[in-house]
């Protein structure tokens, strides 16, 4: 390798993309796992279709995963710095995710007349002027990797799925790194078939020489910075897998069992599939009949004593309003995960959105308020769903937690803490036979209730969905509805004594206060951060706990000039600010195209509002 | 697979008064409910079960009342979603004896995908649908049993619906244990409700109840007191189907089909008459058997009684074995596990 050539760079951004079977996940996640195990910070987004395998080199087909690695990375990037394009129509759809001058790795074979009319070419799409733009590697993979899987004496079906791996071999020489972390990977996926561990790396090393070969990529070498990390031990972590943890942690530390009501949804399945792994570790995972039965069951659960949730995405909380609203109502503990996706309806599924907020502040029948909170990175989703658990058995209520496909699906670098370090949680459960106990008498700190178990000696009581009074018995007398009424609003409200104030990072000093919340902090971050190092004043402030809001909301609000919320809606947040704080004029950003925002277009918002 | 059981046993015997709530029953005078009511707390006391441990979960509707009548743990949930509450409650804590109990609407309408699904995993639950063929609560419209062509103020033309029968429904379903009981006849529901409570999954009990007010003596043609004998039929294990006044009637399988005969006519012997069986694993005679009606007697008892390991058993069999064999013993185990690294 031509060592004096290697460019050094803070991030770089690679994107690989393909048809849905062409393995482009896995060379994506390979890469980010290789990259975060030689000391890059980083973070991904996969990027695929909501049909599994569309027809063969279509637009609807292609599936992509970016990764941005970095000395200290926020988001999975803007624009790629390399593309990997395995066919025309990944090619077509992708180029627009390159920066101009990016280096674009074809697989030159697949660009046959019969391909490239799939894809909606209708002459030859590398054109003299995209060639002045881009540097175009052509790279013949299918008949590199054909050729090796020959030699194998392979068939051509199972030698066609080893593509991907003379891709990465190609982009790992492209950022100077070794191939071992992928090779133990194969080593260890594989280690019942090392006829194909034989073959895939045998295409790693090929891709690997290919690009050695090629007199232009001596130029391309990137070195990416280390990251300088607070010290401890880390791994790589999606968003869903995260929470899944977070609520067996939060399980372990309260002392009670797991128990998680669940139907299959896109893009929140995962919660549930990393659950239903660990009976060892005692998570009791439930897949029902449908949405309803996944919160009901999970309402039933709570009632038995255990720390119950249910995880699912937008449609699925439209399903499951009238019994979050029962278990508002009963005054149960329940954490219920919505991984937001593009909506209406069936809308997006596979895409990213923050358009359930208002669902989850307001979706139910009467005054039935809860606690809503927001993750705001892959990692933190960990100790959201930690904090979701936690609020809701100390405060005897249903807890929305609010992630989103991006956050979801993405994975990031998270320090492992150790459970015992994690904030103590403490159920309020009533003593058996104590006769002072009643179903809905309440602390008179936080309003909650006591939690009194079946099973528990001389506390037998009955809830249910009709209005009780504070003894137990059902009550339809109006003070006691009012009283009621409150007594569940006030127990939210309170909630706001128990949680951090909310911070302003950026420059505080500044006239615009930009605001954001859940699953965009990392491209606000990094807006903020470079607008501020450009000298243009922004001061920056993100939200997590939803409702209650943390106490000092207003006092920040009212500090600003200028207040613009961003966010991937049609501007929920912002008009739940306003109800709160009407005396302060909020600007809004908003996308709603199903994607995470760009720190490019972040920057071009600020900018256009300090002008104003 | 060594059977196991999971409810706590009572260390004292009790009586039906210790089950009785404080509340006052608010349901019509002469509803069918006051029955079952009864038949239910004249059950519990027969199970042997602990009774913090015994816990009611209703739907809505007149019959999703009953458990603020009943002095154990409850709840009221809402429409349709009984047995999905019931499920988690059951799963969560495998000591509790879980009863469900709902209407024809509430179990077979809007809540007959919990109901189905309930019935297929075969969990330890006690379901008792109280069927009065028609919407108490709401004041009178058809529910998914109203027989056809009947008038009701949703049908005032009469219903074009098809109605269904639960036992159909429950044995569909695969269903382990489906039984039949009157409203007017306690000591037969507190047998069958006892029964219920001993099969080891979910066990159905269709109540035949009767609305006075909006649905009076839509069972009358069956249960009247001149009637009952000759047009229903008290299913026993192990004994011959005999049923009528006299004790002279009687079923067989002609080969075809189920016929009732007449003991002493046409050369009929009692040996002619069919032995029930509720243990045979294939549903085909106990579907027959749940479907009688018109020129045959309503079948009423235990119709179906198998064995069939519960989901409640499996689960519990399924989390031990991970716990012993598991790999990670804690939740630290499960962070550090993988491709981890220090910095």
């Amino acid at each position: 390798m031509a060592e004096n050539q290697i460019i050094k760079k803070d991030d770089l951004v690679i994107r690989f993309a393909g048809d849905s079977g062409d393995g482009m996940q896995l060379s994506g996640t390979l890469f980010s796992d290789a990259s975060a195990l030689t000391g890059n910070d980083i973070a991904t987004f996969p990027d695929y279709p909501a049909e599994i395998r569309a027809p063969h080199n279509t637009i609807a087909g292609v599936s992509g995963f970016q990764v941005h690695v970095g000395s200290h990375i926020y988001s999975s990037g803007d624009k790629c710095d390399i593309l990997v394009a395995m066919n025309p129509a990944s090619f077509k759809s992708n180029l627009k995710w390159a920066k101009r001058g990016a280096t674009v790795i074809v697989d030159v074979d697949t660009f046959t007349e019969d391909s490239m009319k799939k894809a909606g070419y209708e002459s030859d799409p590398f054109t003299d002027e995209l060639e002045r733009a881009y540097t175009i590697v052509k790279a013949p993979i299918t008949s590199f990797t054909g050729r090796i899987g020959k030699e194998q004496g392979v068939d051509k079906k199972t030698t066609d799925k080893c593509r991907n791996m003379f891709a990465l071999g190609i982009i790992f020489y492209m950022t100077h790194k070794t191939l071992k972390q992928t090779e133990t990977y194969l080593e260890r996926k594989f280690a019942k078939k090392p006829e194909v561990v034989k073959l895939n790396e045998a295409v790693l090393h090929e891709g690997y020489e290919y690009a050695d070969k090629l007199e232009i990529m001596h130029s391309k070498i990137v070195e990416v910075e280390h990251a300088v990390m607070p010290k401890g031990r880390y791994r790589n972590i999606t968003g869903n897998v995260a929470t899944a943890w977070g609520l067996l942690a939060a399980a372990e530390r309260s002392g009670l069992r797991l128990f998680l009501g669940s139907y299959p949804i896109t893009p929140a399945t995962d919660v549930m599939v990393e659950l239903a792994k660990h009976k060892a570790l005692g998570a009791r995972v439930f897949q029902a009949e449908d949405e309803i039965a996944g919160v009901c069951s999970a309402i039933g659960a709570s009632y038995a004593g255990a720390l119950a949730c249910t995880s699912t995405s937008g449609p699925g909380l439209s399903l499951k309003s009238e019994a979050l609203g029962l278990a508002v109502m009963t005054e149960l503990p329940l954490v219920v995960v919505d991984v937001q996706r593009g909506g209406p309806s069936t809308g997006l599924p596979t895409k990213t959105e923050q358009s359930d907020l208002n669902q989850a502040l307001y979706g139910r029948n009467g005054e039935a308020p809860m606690i809503v909170v927001a993750a705001s990175s892959s990692a933190n989703c960990f100790y959201w769903a930690y904090n979701a658990a936690k609020l809701a058995l100390e405060h005897m209520t249903p807890v929305i937690l609010l992630t989103d496909g991006y956050l979801g699906n993405g994975s990031q670098l998270f320090r492992i803490p150790k459970v015992a370090d994690l904030p103590s949680i403490t159920p309020r459960f009533a003593k058996p036979n104590d006769p002072e106990y009643r179903p809905f008498r309440r602390d008179p700190e936080t309003f909650a209730r006591q939690w009194a178990l079946p099973g528990m000696e001389g506390l037998s009581h009955r809830v249910g969905g009709l209005e009780k009074c504070p003894d137990g018995p059902l009550s339809t007398d109006p003070e006691n509805h009012a009283l009621m009424v409150y007594n569940r609003q006030e127990k939210v409200n309170r909630v706001a004594n128990y949680i951090p104030e909310q911070e302003v990072t950026g420059n505080p000093d500044a006239d615009l206060l930009v605001i954001g919340w859940g699953g965009t902090a990392g491209a606000l971050t990094l807006a903020v951060e470079e607008m501020n190092n450009e000298g243009k004043k922004v001061a920056y402030t993100h939200f997590n706990y939803i409702c209650p809001l943390p106490k000092n909301t207003g006092d920040i609000l009212r500090k600003y000039k200028k207040i613009v919320v961003c966010e991937l809606n049609n501007g929920q947040f912002a008009g739940y600010l306003r109800t709160q704080f009407p005396e302060c004029p909020t600007l809004q950003y908003n996308k709603i195209m199903g994607l995470p925002f760009e720190v490019g277009e972040l920057k071009d918002c600020f900018t256009k509002i300090l002008g104003e | 697979m060594a059977e196991r059981h999971f409810v706590p046993k009572a260390d004292r015997e009790y009586t039906k008064a210790d089950f009785q709530s404080d509340q006052m029953v608010k349901w019509c005078p002469g509803c069918g409910d006051h029955g079952i009511l009864s038949s239910l707390l004249n059950t519990f006391p027969k199970t042997g079960h602990k009774k913090e441990n015994i816990l009611m979960v209703s739907g809505i509707g007149c019959s999703s009342r009953i458990p603020y009548y009943v002095d154990t743990y409850g709840f009221h949930s809402i429409h349709g979603r009984a047995c999905a509450i019931a499920t988690g409650a059951k799963l969560a804590n495998p000591t509790l004896s879980v009863w469900v109990n709902m209407g024809d609407g509430d179990s077979m309408a809007i809540g007959g995908n919990h109901l189905i699904h309930a019935v297929r995993r075969n969990q330890d639950l006690n379901i008792t649908i109280f069927n009065n063929e028609i919407y108490g609560l709401t004041k009178g419209q058809y529910s998914p049993t109203t027989k056809f062509g009947q008038i009701t103020k949703t049908s005032p033309f009469g219903t074009i619906d098809y109605p269904f029968n639960p036992g159909e429904l429950v044995m569909g379903a695969q269903g382990t244990f489906f039984a039949r009981a009157l409203d007017c006849v306690p000591a037969l529901t507190t047998n069958i409700m006892t029964r219920a409570a001993q099969h080891d999954g979910t066990s159905v009990v269709e109540v035949l109840q009767n609305c006075m007010i909006f649905n009076d003596k839509t069972h009358a043609a069956i249960t009247d007191r001149e009637v009952r004998d000759d047009r229903t039929i008290i299913l026993e294990h192990g004994k011959p189907m005999i049923f009528g006044k006299n004790k002279d009637k009687g079923l067989r399988f002609n080969g075809r089909c189920l016929e009732a005969v007449t003991i002493g006519e046409n050369g009929i012997t009692i040996d002619d008459i069919m032995i029930h069986d509720e243990t045979t694993d294939d549903a085909g005679i106990h579907m027959m058997l749940a479907r009688m009606g018109g020129n045959l007697p309503v079948a009423l008892g235990v119709i179906r009684n198998v064995k069939k390991v519960s989901y409640s058993q499996l689960y519990e069999d399924q989390m031990d074995e991970c716990k012993a064999n598991g790999k990670y013993k804690c939740v630290d185990d499960l962070l550090n596990s993988g491709d981890t690294w220090e910095v």
